[in-house]
């Protein structure tokens, strides 16, 4: 007797992927302990160093990205790492087309870095004393910025799942691709620490969601060569 | 009828040549054991076979009842492999692992239909335990139960007995006879037993 089959589509098989990787990482807490050991060790560091002295926002805004991109990078690397290093890439690739593998590791890294900003954020408004008037839009360029930092860094991590230096490999491959959105993104926060609202970051929120789509698109068109080899 | 079709298949890692100018052909109901010394590239066909390796020089064919080749899809749906390096997820469960690639590979599979296929492998009572906790033996069987999940029309088994006891040798025994009936079954191997189980040989050297 053979089991039915279905049609299950992108969406359920996505999921799937997604739904495996969170019990996984429930079970293990591998890449959620890196990231928030990380990001919470150097933002008491920060806090530490600060004192009682006020920055002013531009340094505000830039010690905020370099918090999140380092807590970031200890654990968004590990979707494929993780794979390639228990010998289990070899069942999935037989079982799955590229698309939902990539579009569950993306989701998850989605989860990760969620998670990661809910908890961090606060923690730096409280450790830093910075304050920012425009909430609405400070929370849509954190999700902007997530968005943008998971498509670029879900494909980098698959590149480099197979090299020996991962970790080195991966800071340098993400680098070009990641400047021009943390610097877009330490501009608008910037603006919001000194008071902006939306209308003083629409600029920087059209590049931010121009990028979060390009590198979305570019990523599920790239990543099934990238599966293949 | 599926028919497997592998022309002057050649495979290189640089300068070091693994195999050459391999030839054969399988239509469903028929199999092969491929044969050769430790190191002589068993598996390293079985991952070219599956297009886990690109051919240095050659071709491997999958033909549908049209003679046309299977779109990958198709493929993915019709072949399953054990192997000692395929690896499960050790962190989940065993019904949660068939759970899991039943969904990749679009089938809908029931709490009762994982039982079946646990007590096939001699894993009943044991689905809900840790893929991590299992012996390598068991971790064996529970590749069969993953490969059996979806009938496959090509069944690769690459030492399809390591790390099994007796009754579980016989368990895969009793598979490979069933399935040599209506699938291509592809088994590399060192063992007498396990290559008097298919029709045809391929010797590597």
């Amino acid at each position: 007797m053979t089991s039915p089959k279905t049609n299950a589509g992108l969406i359920s098989k996505s999921f799937a992927v997604f739904a495996k990787d969170i019990r996984l990482e429930l079970r293990s807490r591998y890449a959620l302990n890196a990231i928030l050991m990380f990001g919470i060790t150097t933002l008491a560091v920060v806090s530490f160093s600060l004192g009682q002295s006020n920055l002013p926002p531009h340094l505000m805004a830039a010690l905020f990205w370099v918090v999140m991109f380092f807590s970031a990078v200890a654990g968004l690397a590990q979707v494929f790492i993780r794979e390639e290093e228990t010998g289990t890439i070899l069942a999935l690739k037989l079982a799955a087309a590229a698309e939902p593998v990539y579009l569950g590791k993306l989701l998850f890294n989605f989860f990760l870095l969620t998670v990661m900003v809910t908890v961090i954020t606060p923690l730096f408004f409280i450790f830093t004393d910075a304050q920012v008037v425009g909430i609405a839009a400070f929370s849509a360029v954190l999700i902007l910025g997530v968005i943008g930092l998971c498509s670029a860094t879900t494909l980098v991590a698959a590149i480099i799942a197979k090299a020996s230096v991962k970790g080195a490999l991966f800071a340098v491959l993400s680098f070009p691709i990641l400047v021009p959105l943390l610097l877009t993104l330490v501009q608008a926060t910037q603006k919001l620490f000194d008071n902006g609202a939306f209308d003083a970051v629409m600029t920087e929120m059209q590049f931010l969601l121009a990028y979060a789509v390009v590198m979305t698109t570019g990523s599920i068109l790239l990543f099934k060569y990238v599966w293949q080899e | 009828m599926y028919k497997l079709i592998v022309k002057n298949l050649s495979k290189r890692f640089g300068y070091r040549k693994v195999f050459s100018d391999i030839n054969f052909e399988l239509s469903i109901g028929e199999s092969i054991a491929i044969i050769g010394p430790n190191g002589s590239g068993k598996s390293t066909l079985i991952l070219t076979l599956l297009g886990q390796y690109r051919p240095s020089k050659g071709k491997v064919l999958y033909l549908n009842n049209n003679q046309q080749e299977l779109s990958e899809e198709n493929f993915r749906s019709s072949c399953a492999l054990v192997s000692p390096y395929l690896q499960l997820y050790s962190q989940l469960t065993a019904e949660e692992n068939l759970q899991f690639f039943a969904t990749l590979r679009g089938l809908t599979i029931t709490g009762k239909r994982i039982d079946e296929l646990l007590n096939r492998v001699g894993l009943e009572g044991r689905g809900h335990d840790l893929v991590g906790e299992y012996s390598s033996g068991m971790t064996q069987r529970l590749k069969y139960a993953l490969a059996l999940m979806s009938n496959p029309d090509i069944l690769f088994l690459d030492e399809p007995t390591s790390n099994l006891d007796d009754d579980g040798k016989q368990v895969v025994f009793d598979i490979v006879k069933e399935f040599r009936t209506n699938s291509i079954v592809i088994i590399a191997t060192n063992e007498r037993d396990e290559y008097d189980l298919a029709q045809n040989q391929c010797r590597l050297n």
